[in-house]
Parts: structure tokens; C-alpha cells; sequence
């Protein structure tokens, strides 16, 4: 703890807080989007907001992978725990998703579906392993940094002839999103990223290229913690005041130019693109998820079982997908905090802490009202 | 004079069946050599289907819990233990000092007696030390499946402190807000061993009866408006629920609030807040400002309360939020937790 504790100093803070006070250009604004759910929850958490100038507006991105995971995913998983009887095994925060028929994975378990929490997807192979004459399916979700141990779970569960697991495979990419998020017919406002850190430890900052070059918008790779992002703050901030367009790299204690290449060549092993798949708030995106290769197909739930894809549209007044696309903030929507609650999420952006429709609620929601006046605290 | 059970109950390798719940010889056994043995006292020596109590000096106040943890034994205690301290906190901390328990008992099919022993064991310490006997009980069997090992309920009255009047309602603006030791114990120490994560250090539930902190606390300081046990859903919720019953807000310095590096490190790996996590051996306080240093130096003078601190303090506010100055410098909000706390993807 001492090593993260250094990146949550709250002098500090102040001080970087007071320089980028400084620097800002009192009569213009910064729109700058965060793309990771883990910067999100960062900011709301450790209350970042409070310490900027209001010229910074902060735009909580698609990085949430239980954000992005469009309905219809969901519903296949559900029915692969409900009519193939298969144990499905999930990461905890996509279990309380909201479904069709007023489903989730959570409620699906309380009809009877055998849905575990898993930590890892070497915990599911672990679940396979116990149960030989049970179906075992990974709900398999995340961008780059969870896509590497996917593969290795992949591996092993081949390598020891693991026949009754298999994955259903939600695995999607960052700068795919970035890009289609950029290149929307409707535009986006934007002045820079505050890009990704985990994914970034995987892919590089390499990938991120195109952005400043074709698109003249700064990116800086920030690390998850809250001084992380203010510096990263900084650093756009500096690029665009002075007209620059750059990939610079806040999180050089763990992200190089090229990545982690021995991930990247795992992953090239057992996934390979999809030709499109459709995100929640961004639709059907090109070249933007993966799929298991043909080597692997028997792992792969949707060629196992039949389980045929529907796309479900959203519920009529969620405005997940302009959220997500960054077009409005969440306290716009009509139903944010009145039908749409964390105990009761209409759209996914109230599901996940990492998801900026939860994150406001959460945790800012006091800012929606005049600052209350404090009494002195011990 | 011969006993009626000629064989001993196997509390080796034998296991509870559906005969130790039918009423028969086997459920007499059951209650005479392990119930009545480990649990023994005067009350419940009476034999009869409830306990005669004498007549109590004061008005009454009554609390019951369901106490159905998985895994039954965890660092720093077990089912039997936290029965008795769970329900002796629900009634001290409505002022009251506990006298009696009953307790329930619905045991799964299967159950090694050696555990039930364990448990029935661990029980009968808790309450001795504690003081509270347990007068009156009960035992169900279920088949196999129909439960998680054993579920055990346990109910206590006690007879409320004289000039004590303590509510969730009763918080008021420029009060403070104090805690009487680190958050997040008992949760995490269950969470390490259900998701089998090993730490360096493990992690040690902080199960115990509070109740004589908490006298020590009113004797100090009698005018302590609000006392609470924040056990499941944490800090958080436990504030959340005196903020909207007192109709207040309240505001936390995030820097003053103690929770051991072991637990801040599970619950960042994990990426669950300590806020949220459940306590088993703490007691939240709100008492007048001005009182604040001597329920302080109250809290702190008890074993169970040296490592106490003062964390906040009770703002108006309408819209009853619990908000924190967060230690890096901002502010956010301490909201109730939404369904269970389930750890973050990455």
C-alpha cells in the first residue's frame, strides 16, 4: 500500500491542483475524455473534480466492459445457464446487468441457473475441472488487459483436453472504439484522451498514433491513480494550449512504446478479429472485438451451442448510448436516479462503479445541488 | 443410575442425520451431551419448553439476528461465537445490558457432529465470557441441501441503562461522529478465506461482545445520542441509515478513519471499499461535539475500543447525504452499497 499510497497524496494534489489552475486559459474550455471506466472511478472516488479548474470538463468514455456489453450478449449468456443448463461462470460485476425480461445474470441464478463468480478465467477452469459432466462457459468480457489471460485459460483448457469448457466471447478493443467514437456522422467535441492505462501496459502507446496524427487530438496514457490523471490533466492541458497533437505517456512506470509483446503474440495465437460487433452506445463497430480462431472453435460457446445472436434495442429513455459516446452527461438522462438507480439499473452505465452513470450517483451526486456549508471536522 | 443412551454420541466422526431433529432418543442425546453440557446453566437445566427469567429492573428492550456465514469457521472465530456476540451488540447498542439469549439451531443433514461440537463450544465461550447465558434454545434438522451446515438464530433481551436514551433518529447538526476501531475486519477476514486469497498477514475477524465498551462509553458520556453496530453493508450503509432516520447529513474526513493496511490492500486487490465492509466488533457513536473527547478517552481506556477514532461529523442537510472529504483533497459521497459488493473487472 505504501507504493499506490504515494499516487493518492494529498499535498501533492494541491499543488498540481494550483498549477493547473494556472495554466488553463481562463476563457476557453477543455473537453477532455477519460476512456477507461477505471479513470472514472478514479475521479469520482477521490473526488478529482473538486481540485480542477471548472474550464476542465471531464467526459466519462466507453471503457467500461460491462458498460459496452450490449443486451443481447447478456441474454445468450442467460440462456446458456437457463435452457443448456450449462454452469456459467462470470466476473462479479456483470452479473447484475440488466437483461431481457427483466433478467440478469443475479436473478436468472434465483430461477435455478447454476451462475458462479469467478475471479479469473483460471477459476473456470478450475469450476470445469470439478465438474466433468457439466457444461462449463466463461462469460469472457473486458478489453485488451483481460483479453491475455482469457488466452492462456484458452491454452491450458486445450492442453490438458478440457472438453466440457468453453467461452463465449465478449473480448473488445480500445482503439476501435476511440476511433469510431472520433469518426461519428453526428461529431463529438473533444480535446484530448486521457488514455487508458492497464490496456495500454499490453497494446503500447503506439496504437494511439493515429489519433493525434490523423485526428489532431492529444492523448496522454495516465495510471489509475487519482495523481495519475491530474498530471495526465496537466499534460493535455500544456498540449493544447500550445497547439500540439501528441501521444505522451503519463504511466511510464508500466507502459512502453510497444506493449507487452508476448501478451500481444498469446492473443494473436488464439483470437482474430471479428468482422463487427455491436457495442451498447456505439452500435456495430468494424473490426472492433475478437473471436476465438478456428484452431480453438471448440471452446468457443457459440459454435457449441445454439445460441444465435439478437440485438435488443434499449430501453426507450436510456441514454446510455449518448453517455457513453460522451454526447451528455448523466444527470441529463431523463430517468438518472429516479427509475434508473445502482439497485435498480435501467441502462449498464448504472451497473458497473466503473460506469459513469453509477459513478455520478454514487458518489457525486451532491454536486447536482449547492455545495452545503461544513462544520469543522476533527 | 444407568443412562437411557447407552451409546455415546460419536462426536469423532459421526454427523448429524434427520434423527437428531425427529424428536426422539437421538435428539435428547443430542441436546443433553452437547447443548446441554457445553451451554449449561440454571435456565436451561429447568428442562421445560422455555425458561423462567426472574423479574427485571427497567424497561426491556429485545433484538434478534439470523447468523448464516459460509465458511463456518474463519480466522478469529466461528458461527458459534459471532451468534452470541452479533445479538449481545444489537441489544447493547440500544443502551440496554444484555441478560439472556435463546437460540436456534437448523442443522443440514451431514453436518460432522465434531464441527457442531466446535461450534455449540465456541458458543457457550462466547456467552460465558460475555456474561449473557443462553436460557432457552431449539433444534431443527434439514435434509441435506437445504441448508449451508448449520444457520443459527439467537435472540437477547436486556434491560435498557438508566437516563440512557440512544436512536438512530436522535443525531443532530454540529455533532460528532466516532468509531471504535478499524473498519473491514470481520468481512475481509471471511472474503480471504471463501475466495481463497492468502495474504502475508492474515486478516483476523474482530467478532466480540461490545456490550461492555459500550457501558463504559454511556457511563462517560450519558448523553451519547446514537450508538450502532455497522455490520453488514459497513460504515457506509450503517450512516446512511442514521442520516436518513435522523433526518441529517453527515460528512466524514476520509484521512481520519482507521482501517489496517492488511484490509485496505485485500479490499484494493479485490476492488471492494473497507467502507462497505461488514464489522462484527464496533460501534459507531454520535454524541454531542462537546462530549466528543470524553467518549474518546471512554472508548479508547477499553480493550476493544484502543484503536477508536473520531471521523466526522453530523451536518444539516435535507437531502440527508453522508458525503467525505476524501484524503486527496476532494469530496465525494458515501452512499448505501447496491446489492451485494462485488468486486470490479479490472
Amino acid at each position: 500500500m505504501k507504493y499506490v499510497d504515494d499516487f493518492r497524496d494529498g499535498e501533492l494534489a494541491r499543488a498540481l491542483g494550483a498549477a493547473i489552475h494556472a495554466e488553463v486559459q481562463p476563457c476557453r474550455e477543455y473537453r477532455l475524455m477519460e476512456f477507461c471506466g477505471g479513470h472514472t472511478h478514479a475521479i469520482s472516488r477521490y473526488g478529482i473534480a473538486d481540485l480542477l479548474p471548472p474550464q476542465v470538463r471531464l467526459i466519462h468514455g466507453p471503457g467500461c466492459p460491462v458498460c459496452v456489453l450490449p443486451i443481447g450478449r447478456i441474454d445468450q449468456a442467460i440462456r446458456l445457464a437457463l435452457a443448456q443448463r450449462a454452469i456459467l461462470c462470470s466476473y462479479g460485476d456483470t452479473l447484475r446487468v440488466p437483461a431481457s425480461d427483466k433478467l440478469s445474470l443475479l436473478r436468472a441464478k434465483g430461477r435455478g441457473a447454476d451462475v458462479r463468480m469467478v475471479y479469473s478465467p483460471l477459476d473456470a477452469l478450475q469450476v470445469a475441472r470439478a465438474n466433468p459432466a457439466r457444461e462449463v462457459v466463461f462469460l469472457a468480457i473486458g478489453f485488451e488487459t483481460t483479453t491475455p489471460p482469457t488466452a492462456v485459460a484458452v491454452k491450458q483448457a486445450q492442453a490438458e483436453g478440457l472438453a466440457n469448457f468453453s467461452l463465449l466471447c465478449n473480448h473488445v478493443l480500445t482503439p476501435a472504439a476511440m476511433h469510431a467514437i472520433l469518426a461519428a456522422p453526428q461529431g463529438v467535441q473533444l480535446d484530448g484522451f486521457v488514455g487508458p492505462a492497464h490496456v495500454s501496459t499490453v497494446i503500447g502507446s503506439a496504437p494511439y498514433e493515429p489519433f493525434a496524427r490523423d485526428y489532431r487530438k492529444p492523448v496522454v496514457i495516465a495510471g489509475f491513480e487519482p495523481l495519475d490523471v491530474m498530471r495526465a490533466i496537466q499534460m493535455l492541458i500544456r498540449q493544447i494550449n500550445d497547439g500540439r497533437a501528441e501521444v505522451e505517456n503519463e504511466f511510464t512506470r508500466a507502459v512502453t512504446p510497444d506493449g507487452n509483446r508476448k501478451a500481444q503474440a498469446l492473443v494473436a495465437e488464439v483470437f482474430e478479429l471479428r468482422d463487427d460487433f455491436e457495442w451498447r452506445g456505439l452500435g456495430t463497430v468494424p473490426a472492433s472485438a475478437l473471436k476465438l480462431r478456428a484452431e480453438f472453435a471448440a471452446f468457443d460457446a457459440e459454435a457449441r451451442f445454439a445460441i444465435p445472436y439478437a440485438a435488443v434495442p434499449d430501453h426507450k429513455a436510456c441514454e446510455c448510448a449518448a453517455i457513453l459516446r460522451g454526447e451528455k452527461r448523466p444527470e441529463e438522462c431523463r430517468i438518472f436516479g429516479t427509475a434508473c438507480t445502482p439497485d435498480n439499473p435501467v441502462g449498464s452505465c448504472m451497473v458497473s462503479s466503473e460506469g459513469a452513470c453509477a459513478a455520478y450517483y454514487t458518489y457525486g451526486r451532491f454536486r447536482e445541488a449547492a455545495p452545503v456549508t461544513t462544520t469543522t471536522s476533527a | 443410575m444407568k443412562s437411557a443412551h447407552s451409546r455415546p454420541l460419536d462426536l469423532k466422526h459421526g454427523r448429524v442425520d434427520l434423527s437428531h431433529g425427529a424428536g426422539g432418543r437421538a435428539m435428547a442425546q443430542l441436546i443433553e451431551d452437547l447443548f446441554a453440557r457445553e451451554l449449561g446453566n440454571e435456565f436451561l437445566a429447568q428442562g421445560d419448553d422455555g425458561a423462567r427469567l426472574p423479574a427485571c429492573a427497567g424497561p426491556l428492550v429485545m433484538a434478534t439476528d439470523a447468523h448464516v456465514v459460509s465458511p463456518l469457521f474463519f480466522p478469529g472465530g466461528d458461527i458459534g461465537c459471532l451468534s452470541v456476540h452479533g445479538t449481545i451488540n444489537d441489544v447493547a447498542v440500544m443502551g440496554a445490558r444484555p441478560l439472556y439469549l435463546a437460540a436456534s439451531f437448523v442443522l443440514e443433514e451431514g453436518l460432522p457432529l465434531a464441527d457442531l461440537a466446535r461450534i455449540v463450544s465456541s458458543m457457550a465461550a462466547a456467552a460465558r465470557e460475555a456474561g449473557v447465558p443462553v436460557v432457552t434454545g431449539d433444534t431443527k434438522v434439514v435434509e441435506r441441501g437445504k441448508a449451508d451446515g448449520v444457520f443459527i438464530t439467537t435472540t437477547g433481551v436486556g434491560v435498557r441503562l438508566d437516563g440512557v436514551d440512544v436512536s438512530g433518529a436522535n443525531a443532530r447538526p454540529g455533532d460528532a461522529v466516532l468509531v471504535s476501531g478499524p473498519l473491514g475486519d470481520h468481512g475481509m477476514a471471511i472474503m480471504s478465506v471463501r475466495e481463497n486469497l492468502a495474504f502475508d498477514s492474515p486478516i483476523v475477524s474482530d467478532t466480540a461482545a461490545l456490550h461492555d465498551l459500550v457501558a463504559a462509553l454511556l457511563a462517560a458520556v450519558p448523553d451519547t445520542r446514537v450508538l450502532r453496530d455497522p455490520t453488514r453493508g459497513g460504515l457506509a450503509a450503517t450512516l446512511n441509515e442514521i442520516a436518513h432516520q435522523s433526518g441529517v447529513g453527515i460528512v466524514l474526513d476520509e484521512a481520519a478513519i482507521p482501517v489496517r493496511p492488511a484490509v485496505a490492500a485485500a479490499c484494493e486487490l479485490l476492488g471492494l471499499d473497507p467502507l462497505d465492509i461488514a464489522n462484527e466488533g464496533r460501534v459507531i457513536v454520535v454524541c454531542p461535539a462537546s462530549s466528543a473527547d470524553r467518549a474518546l478517552a471512554a472508548l479508547r481506556a477499553h480493550p476493544l475500543g484502543s484503536e477508536a477514532a473520531r471521523i466526522g461529523d453530523i451536518i444539516a442537510d435535507d437531502r440527508r447525504f453522508v458525503q467525505m472529504k476524501t484524503r486527496f483533497g476532494g469530496r465525494r459521497m458515501v452512499d448505501w452499497l447496491a446489492g451485494d459488493a462485488l468486486p470490479r473487472i479490472c
